[in-house]
């Protein structure tokens, strides 16, 4: 890899320890991606808040410097942790103080977010606290190139936004944030931005439900590569492709897709496919659908539903409004518990505008800032969970041994009422 | 014994036995770093041990935090010794790096259906070249 002067002698540690070890961590990731060259950005979102049990003896050991030297920079060294070079945020984490009680999450992981907060708040790190920076004002624009972590926000910016990220990780948003520097490879470069797979939907796709699974569709199709869609869609709003973005990068590895005459590389099919000939189509018909619906509900056995998660990837506005609606008049089952997950600075704008009071009279709960996901968190005894979430749907089992049921969000706000699941395809 | 040549992505040489997935792996919700076991329900390795082998794999799918749970696995102790995939993605080159294993791509053949997990594979990163020994060859 091609270094420039500024970056020889930032490698050199001319501008110190910490900035040295991050060069020398995007030398080794560059190397391994076999890239020409850094390239410069200045909006990195990456996560080095979120508590854990080996960050917790890492801070032990020594302190937070040492956490952020081992974890996000990959590095051994001893050194001092100076301030964020470019524009940084956290993304998602762990369950703050207005948890405590709420949810099941041990206190001293709270304890250990909060010093967090306040050592990386003091070097320049935004604490958005989303895994949707872009509901909440860090809203690349088009061309911009980024290092973003979080695999539903990097599908966003780069087909919603036309920003350019990869699927970084913390080492290298780490390293990110006192460089100013990623390696340019991938997403990055015009050449590598073009679709590979045509996708024709021959069902109706014109609702959340109906995206997400489009997208789980999508990107079980493609894996790592990049869809085109075409055909019986709606025009999608920012929660319809926060769904289909999230799905796409969980069933799949999808960083970037187009939608012709909707996302902003492709103003037409052609424009899609750039220099390459548009591919024969593979259809997403009604047996597909089906298909999909099928993988996502093949997680359950039990209808007993003791928990039900709205919220993933974090809900808009909009969404929030539309779950108060859904629940106002309404009260959950003895022993369900609905949790509803959203940015940690809208759930201001959900409490003043009086959704919290309704969601909280029904039983239900508003939560900031992280998921059951991140926080590895239920309920307690939850053996089975229901979903509008396709990502949450397929990792949930996993991550805490419970099963899985994936519909729509009155499917979801029925079974959070009546304990019972008895969502089906319409 | 088999040959197969590609090009290093983390320099080192690394000896042992072979865990092979077909399918692509998860990193976050897909492993538990603690133990160095595959944790998704549907996946083939369901309930394996990568822990000390080499793990033979398509790419990395899903998450971010691929690397950073790979990196996990190097400081609780329970990582692969050596990496062999497929597909180079930049959740599985940083995850490479930061598990500071001997790890290659792009070899000449697909490593996948070359390798059976249990066979004996050595990797020298530094030169690109892969080493097998099937299962069934070695002494007993």
């Amino acid at each position: 890899m091609r270094l420039t002067d500024e970056e020889k002698g930032m490698l050199d540690g001319v501008e110190g320890p910490a900035v040295a070890a991050a060069m020398d961590l995007l030398v080794r990731y560059g190397a391994a991606l076999d890239a020409e060259r850094l390239c410069d950005v200045r909006n990195v979102a990456t996560s080095m808040t979120q508590p854990s049990p080996v960050k917790a003896k890492l801070v032990r050991e020594g302190g937070w410097d040492k956490a952020f030297a081992v974890i996000s920079l990959d590095s051994d060294a001893d050194l001092t942790l100076p301030p964020m070079r470019v524009a940084t945020c956290q993304l998602q984490h762990g369950f703050g103080a207005d948890a405590a009680g709420v949810v099941p999450y041990p206190a001293q992981m709270i304890e250990l977010q909060a010093d967090a907060e306040a050592f990386y708040g003091r070097h320049g790190v935004a604490i958005l606290a989303t895994c949707t920076p872009y509901q909440v004002g860090n809203i690349p624009v088009r061309g911009e190139h980024c290092a973003w972590m979080e695999s539903s926000a990097v599908i966003y910016a780069n087909s919603v936004l036309g920003a350019r990220t990869n699927c970084e990780g913390t080492a290298s948003t780490g390293a990110a944030s006192l460089t100013g520097k990623v390696p340019c490879w991938g997403n990055h470069l015009d050449r590598n931005r073009y679709g590979t797979h045509l996708i024709e939907v021959t069902v109706p796709v014109n609702d959340f439900l109906g995206w997400g699974m489009l997208g789980y569709f999508a990107g079980g199709l493609t894996g790592e590569e990049r869809p085109v869609i075409i055909g019986d869609i709606s025009r999608p709003d920012l929660v319809d492709l926060k769904h289909f973005g999230a799905a796409a990068a969980t069933s799949g590895g999808v960083e970037l897709y187009h939608i012709p005459g909707i996302t902003p590389e492709a103003p037409t099919l052609a424009a899609a496919f750039g220099p390459a000939p548009v591919p024969a189509p593979v259809r997403y018909g009604p047996a597909e659908r089906r298909a999909v619906y099928q993988t996502l509900n093949s997680q359950g056995s039990s209808t007993d539903v003791d928990f039900v998660l709205l919220g993933c990837p974090h809900a808009s506005v909009e969404q929030i409004g539309r779950a108060a609606r859904a629940l106002d008049g309404r009260r959950l089952a003895d022993g369900t518990e609905l949790w509803l997950m959203v940015p940690r600075a809208l759930k201001d704008v959900a409490d003043r505008s009086g959704y919290t009071e309704v969601i909280e009279r029904a039983g239900g709960k508003v939560l900031a800032g992280s998921c059951p996901a991140m926080s590895r968190a239920a309920p307690t005894g939850t053996r089975v969970f229901a979903t509008d979430s396709a990502k949450q749907a397929h990792y949930l089992p996993a991550i805490l041994g419970i099963e899985a049921w994936f519909g729509t969000l009155q499917d979801c706000v029925d079974a959070a009422v009546t304990g019972r699941w008895r969502g089906e395809l319409r | 014994m088999i040959t197969m040549h590609g090009r290093k992505v983390v320099g080192g040489v690394a000896a042992g036995e072979a865990l092979v997935s077909h399918e692509t792996i998860s990193g976050w919700g897909g492993i538990d770093p603690a133990c160095g076991v595959i944790i998704e329900p549907r996946h083939e390795l369901f309930g394996q041990c990568f822990t000390g082998k080499i793990l033979v794999f398509p790419g990395a799918k899903g998450s971010s935090g691929w690397s950073g749970f790979f990196q996990s696995t190097r400081l609780l102790g329970t990582a692969p010794i050596g990496m062999i995939f497929v597909t180079l993605s930049t959740k599985s080159a940083l995850g490479a790096v930061v598990t500071r294993v001997p790890a290659v791509t792009g070899l000449d053949r697909d490593p996948c259906a070359v390798i059976s997990t249990g066979d004996w594979v050595r990797i020298d990163a530094d030169h690109g070249v892969v080493e097998v020994i099937p299962a069934a060859d070695r002494a007993p």
